[in-house]
């Protein structure tokens, strides 16, 4: 079966084909053998070559994909080229307007832009305590604010929209 | 002896007392919050008792709802744990008025000692080394000013009743100071409700070291051993360790001999730390004491084999301290490193939330204090301390050693923590030849971290690591198991991808047909 990966924003082409000890599989080409066991949920014990690797997965709470080696993180992403939802999660990754989510549960406790500034990149639009501490939430993106979807002292979920920027 | 003692706090602190009682064969009694019912202290505990609402206020800072519950559950005694009522004196003074041992000191030498610029006064009576500055308040930016120009810039503003870095201002140049003043007075207020500042010399980059003291109520107070404590970011701890690496018998000798001093100043007893700052030339000056248990007592535990909170149970059951100062003989070296849920690769952004796998470290010289389960949900509400890892060896190349390859083993999944950075400090040549001061950990984060050769050869492992997963359910696919046997709410997560029924294509369209 056929995957594209991304790590790290790097696409690379897996193939997997089930063997007798795990997978035969390909990675941009090149052979990896593979002898697999999960230990655990989101666990994988993986042998290449005679080297053992202990790969875990984990989601962030943005719904990131984090795949873990020994003391490294990786992000990943994964489209098998059936599914509909990665065509789409692929498509969205073009220019257009920039969604700003809350990294963590909190409180809003400053907006600081309104509707219709422009901000510069790295600027910030919302602040939100969580455990006692207030983080600033910035924009990655240079443009205009057309929505700041939260009011002062309201209660927020990861992952939930704080504002868009055009 | 106590037949029951209420720990009033929660996390890894509550849980460490929770352990002490258990060793001792005296009963515990926790306490918890709204949000803290599933919290590691109250399933740990023999008894528990409900406080209210999840704001502090409301529960762990709430005196009369303690003393409320430590009637309603018989407790002969209180363990503050740090943070939270640990050093309020109205506390202490509310837990003997209503005939119930406080375990710590008495709230007259937590007076002394709570407000930095009485402790100063007190202290220069008794003959303690101080960093140049004023001994009271400053009532206006004219006397700061003058005294500012009397010990030369640059000079630090300090809240009198404060802690934690609040209220703290470092002024450079003449003209800073009247803004800086009023910025650290009104933040002092807020913080603290006391705006009261002083001011004191800055001494650039110096080490902070501490040195535990303990004393018991018939007039006994000794030293154990220092802390170093340098490795810090916004003035909040994140590795401590023990002994201190460039300090010698001679040093440590008249540390603790000043810390002592300090104790019998204000007729202490129970564990007390005095902290120091301790300049290039290792001269130390007195800085401040903190009249409770501290979060990195556990390095002072391994390098004297002093078990502390049974030692302060002991103490404030009446009994006499069993050691004479000649009897404490420092053994190996001990590092602990304060897991907390945040993410470094983030700006320190707190990351609260359920945590959905967790692998723990274990082996020869490691020992973990900490108030997590897996399937636990961290809230939000409190301080972002999980828990602590703590590494000993017989020497500090061991230690470290020791560390690095427990963090290797160490997961916490579901939420960001901090254990990346613990890889980067102990790997840092500075850290590792002891090169430390309070200015490390700054400059370290300045640093791009160092890529690893390792990276390039994991980099096709990850992308087959990712697409085999892909081809398991995703964890959220099965209701979680929490520890207590309960069903939870299954948590989000993206679509999962199942391919090994014949049709791949139609697999991947029924999972999202299920709305996941």
């Amino acid at each position: 079966m056929k995957y594209e990966v991304l790590v790290e924003g790097h696409l690379h082409h897996v193939e997997l084909e089930r063997a007798e000890q795990g997978y035969e599989c390909h990675v941009d080409g090149e052979h990896y053998p593979l002898n697999v066991v999960m230990t655990a949920r989101d666990v994988l014990s993986i042998i290449h070559d005679g080297r053992q690797y202990e790969a875990k997965r984990e989601y962030s709470l943005l719904g990131e994909t984090h795949i873990i080696i020994g003391s490294e993180r990786f992000a990943v992403e994964v489209r098998d080229p059936r599914s509909l939802r990665s065509r789409r999660a692929a498509a969205a990754h073009e220019a257009g307007p920039a969604r700003i989510l809350a990294p963590m549960p909190g409180k809003v406790v400053r907006i600081l832009a309104a509707e219709g500034d422009e901000v510069e990149a790295g600027q910030g639009v919302v602040v939100v305590e969580a455990m006692k501490m207030q983080n600033e939430i910035r924009t990655a993106k240079k443009g205009k604010v057309v929505k700041i979807a939260v009011k002062e002292a309201s209660a927020v979920n990861a992952g939930d929209l704080l504002a868009i920027v055009e | 002896m106590f037949k029951r003692i209420l720990i009033a706090n929660r996390g890894e602190i509550a849980v460490r007392v929770i352990r002490a009682c258990r060793e001792m064969g005296v009963e515990s009694v926790a306490v918890y919050s709204d949000v803290d019912r599933r919290a590691l202290h109250v399933r740990k505990a023999d008894f528990c008792e409900y406080l209210g609402p999840a704001q502090a206020s409301e529960s762990y800072l709430n005196i009369s709802k303690i003393l409320e519950a430590a009637r309603r559950s018989g407790a002969e005694a209180i363990h503050p744990g740090y943070g939270f009522l640990s050093e309020n004196a109205k506390f202490a003074r509310a837990c003997r008025e209503a005939g119930i041992v406080f375990i710590g000191p008495s709230p007259e030498s937590m007076e002394m000692m709570g407000s930095k610029t009485k402790a100063r006064q007190n202290m220069k009576k008794a003959g303690v080394p101080f960093v140049p500055g004023t001994e009271s308040g400053l009532k206006s930016v004219d006397e700061a000013l003058a005294v500012a120009e009397s010990i030369g810039y640059p000079v630090m503003l300090k809240a009198a009743a404060g802690g934690g870095g609040k209220g703290m201002r470092l002024v450079a140049t003449p003209k800073e100071l009247a803004g800086a003043f009023e910025a650290a007075k009104s933040e002092a207020q807020r913080s603290f409700g006391d705006s009261e500042v002083y001011l004191e010399k800055f001494i650039e980059n110096p080490r902070h070291v501490e040195m535990q003291i303990f004393g018991d109520t018939h007039g006994n107070v000794i030293y154990l051993a220092e802390r170093e404590c340098s490795v810090q970011r916004r003035h909040q701890k994140v590795l401590e360790e023990a002994p201190c690496s460039f300090v010698d018998a001679e040093m440590r000798r008249r540390m603790g001999e000043v810390a002592v001093k300090v104790g019998k100043a204000a007729n202490y007893f129970n564990a007390g730390t005095v902290e120091f700052l301790v300049d290039a030339q290792n001269t130390f000056y007195f800085l401040e004491m903190n009249t409770r248990l501290q979060v990195e007592h556990p390095v002072t535990e391994m390098v004297t084999g002093i078990d502390l909170v049974q030692l302060q149970i002991r103490v404030a059951a009446g009994e006499p301290l069993p050691y004479r100062q000649e009897e404490i003989i420092l053994r190996g070296h001990a590092i602990e490193l304060r897991v907390y849920a945040e993410d470094p690769d983030n700006n320190f952004f707190p990351s609260p939330g359920r945590i959905t796998r967790l692998i723990s470290p274990s082996g020869p010289g490691i020992r973990r204090d900490s108030g997590m389960y897996e399937g636990w949900v961290v809230p939000l509400d409190y301080d972002p301390l999980l828990a602590k890892l703590i590494g000993y060896g017989e020497n500090r190349t061991q230690v470290i050693n020791r560390l690095r390859r427990a963090l290797v083993e160490y997961f916490i999944g579901g939420i960001k923590t901090n254990i990346s950075l613990f890889r980067r400090i102990l790997l840092h040549p500075d850290f590792q030849a002891g090169r430390i001061d309070t200015g490390f950990l700054d400059r370290l984060l300045t640093e791009k971290p160092v890529g690893d050769e390792r990276t390039a050869r994991r980099v096709p492992i990850v992308a087959l690591a990712a697409a085999i997963f892909a081809q398991q359910p995703a964890p959220g696919a099965q209701p979680a198991r929490n520890q207590d046997g309960l069903h939870e709410a299954t948590p989000r997560t993206p679509a999962a991808q199942q391919s090994s029924t014949r049709s791949g294509w139609k697999s991947a369209a029924r999972i999202e047909g299920m709305g996941r």
